[in-house]
């Protein structure tokens, strides 16, 4: 191994190393460490204490929020996988390889589109005297109280997560081998139960990765229970910005993140496990 | 065809409508002379724009829009690259790390990196300012960089840069000469989706910005005022150089795979 050689090495794999080190592991081991920080007198001094985790565990509001995030979040990535489910089949089985191609680039734009205008445009189009319930109203019905309400807030969740859900169903439907679809159908299986022996085992792997990016993008996410769920009761993101911006609480809306960050963890470990289980 | 695919095709469609539904809607209504739209819709109008674009502010907040998606691109790309070619040229000890390190942050809540990045950077005393948006947004950007360098070069001979190399060139020759021209499309369309992350990211921009705003952040301030369709107006420009950023980088992708 010659000097330059090293030196080449070192040139394309240090980057990646000094930069999420120096601000993303960084930072996050930071906020951990700031959770046991003192907060005197409106300002923030080192400290190992453990009052903020005292204060942020020992509150009835932290566990409303956290709960009700759980189960949003939990039901974000059940319903998500549904709906999704015969989109997903139908762009995998039932379209041609250029339609599923070009219907799966359509998907993917609006994942780097501004999410904060289409919250808005749900609010608008949601609105007691909005277009549906304009619709509505034609057909005697309403109006419709649906935003800020958990009705709301999984409207803009499903229109954030859907698209990706879809898109990671099609890949693992698309990857089944044929022939097993059709050694069932020979065999004389039924419909149903080629789909519930045959096809989903086979896609469990991207269902679950699909599931788990709905939770994680919906455990995380702020705008749409902020503007489409009315932020009452509020969610932890929420609960982490309210404290944040009222003045010097950051210890302690740093440990409601970690309390995030484990929730994160020990979930998409136990759905990975599930996913992968007897895969090898 | 049978009821079956009619069935399906019809509900692809439902679905669609509903992602697309939102943007849709943004669009018409910025052109809708109704504060509170509903149906029947009101008046054409451009009143919404003008009255956007002739705020100073919104002018400052493009260019630092602009200034910030640039730096970020360039930034990700090439640590996305770099990235992507370690991967594929070599392997060492702890390479799953390096790899988790690569890929982790899009998994990070945007909330917990925003508070984490405002804590670390005021302890470094540049929050508030666009330095410190790039950093951030340069963590979150280069995984989407390095996923589309990598997979160019999967699909490239390894053995061609070995070849280059017997064939006398040296490492930073055979980059040069061999990698980085096949690299080029992908590397193009890394910077357009980069660029593009950045152009809409708001919550850790949010956090770390203080007073020099970025489009999405002024629209966010904005939205917590009162219901203004001026938002549409900036969501719609927004929404279009997003789009057209990832539709080249899309294209660039394509276009080049159907070649070879």
């Amino acid at each position: 191994m010659t000097e330059g050689s090293r030196l080449y090495r070192l040139f394309w794999r240090l980057p990646l190393i000094v930069w999420q080190g120096a601000f993303f592991v960084v930072p996050v081991l930071f906020l951990a460490a700031m959770t046991f920080w003192l907060v005197k007198n409106y300002r923030m001094e080192p400290d190992f204490v453990l009052t903020n985790w005292e204060k942020v565990l020992g509150r009835g509001v932290f566990w409303d929020a956290y709960w009700l995030t759980l189960f949003r979040a939990t039901l974000a990535g059940i319903l998500a996988s549904l709906i999704a489910f015969p989109a997903a089949y139908t762009l995998a089985f039932r379209s041609s390889e250029s339609a599923r191609r070009f219907a799966l680039f359509c998907l993917i734009v609006p994942f780097f589109t501004s999410f904060l205008v289409r919250a808005y445009a749900w609010q608008v189009i949601l609105a007691e005297g909005g277009p549906i319930n304009a619709v509505l109203g034609g057909l005697g019905l309403g109006p419709f109280a649906m935003l800020n309400s958990g009705f709301g807030a999984m409207v803009g969740y499903l229109t954030l997560v859907l698209p990706l859900v879809v898109i990671f169903q099609t890949w693992s439907l698309s990857a089944i081998d044929r022939n097993l679809i059709e050694a069932a159908w020979n065999l004389g299986a039924s419909p149903r139960r080629t789909l519930f022996r045959v096809i989903l085992p086979a896609a469990r792997t991207g269902i679950f990765v699909g599931a788990i990016f709905a939770f994680i993008l919906t455990f995380g996410d702020f705008v749409n229970p902020f503007y489409l769920g009315g932020s009452k009761p509020p969610t932890l993101s929420i609960l982490i910005i309210d404290t944040t911006k009222s003045g010097q609480q950051w210890p302690r809306a740093a440990v409601v993140s970690m309390m995030m960050i484990l929730t994160l963890f020990a979930t998409t470990a136990a759905a990975l496990r599930a996913a992968y289980r007897g895969r090898g | 065809m049978k009821a079956g695919d009619i069935l399906g095709r019809a509900y692809l469609a439902a679905l669609f409508c509903f992602v697309f539904a939102p943007i849709a809607a943004s669009v018409v209504f910025s052109f809708n002379s109704d504060r509170f739209p509903t149906l029947p819709l009101g008046h054409f109008t451009t009143e919404w724009y003008a009255r956007a674009f002739s705020r100073p502010e919104l002018w400052q907040a493009i260019a630092n829009s602009l200034m910030v998606a640039g730096c970020t691109a360039v930034l990700s790309t090439f640590i996305g690259f770099a990235t992507a070619y370690t991967d594929f040229r070599y392997g060492f000890r702890f390479k799953q790390a390096y790899l988790a390190l690569a890929l982790l942050p899009p998994t990070m809540p945007l909330v917990i990196l925003g508070l984490a990045m405002l804590a670390w950077l005021s302890n470094l005393g540049i929050s508030g300012t666009l330095l410190g948006i790039i950093i951030a947004h340069t963590v979150l950007a280069t995984p989407f960089a390095m996923a589309i360098c990598r997979l160019r070069l999967s699909q490239m001979d390894p053995t061609l840069e070995v070849a280059a190399w017997n064939l006398g060139a040296g490492p930073w020759a055979a980059m040069r000469h061999v990698i980085l021209p096949f690299c080029a499309p992908a590397i193009l369309s890394a910077l357009c989706l980069t660029a593009a992350v950045s152009f809409d990211e708001f919550i850790v921009a949010w956090f770390v910005s203080g007073l020099n705003r970025t489009v999405p952040v002024m629209i966010l301030e904005i939205l917590q005022g009162n219901v203004d369709p001026q938002i549409n107006a900036i969501g719609t420009v927004v929404f279009l150089t997003s789009m057209s950023l990832v539709i080249a980088a899309q294209f660039l992708i394509f276009r080049r795979r159907s070649h070879d």
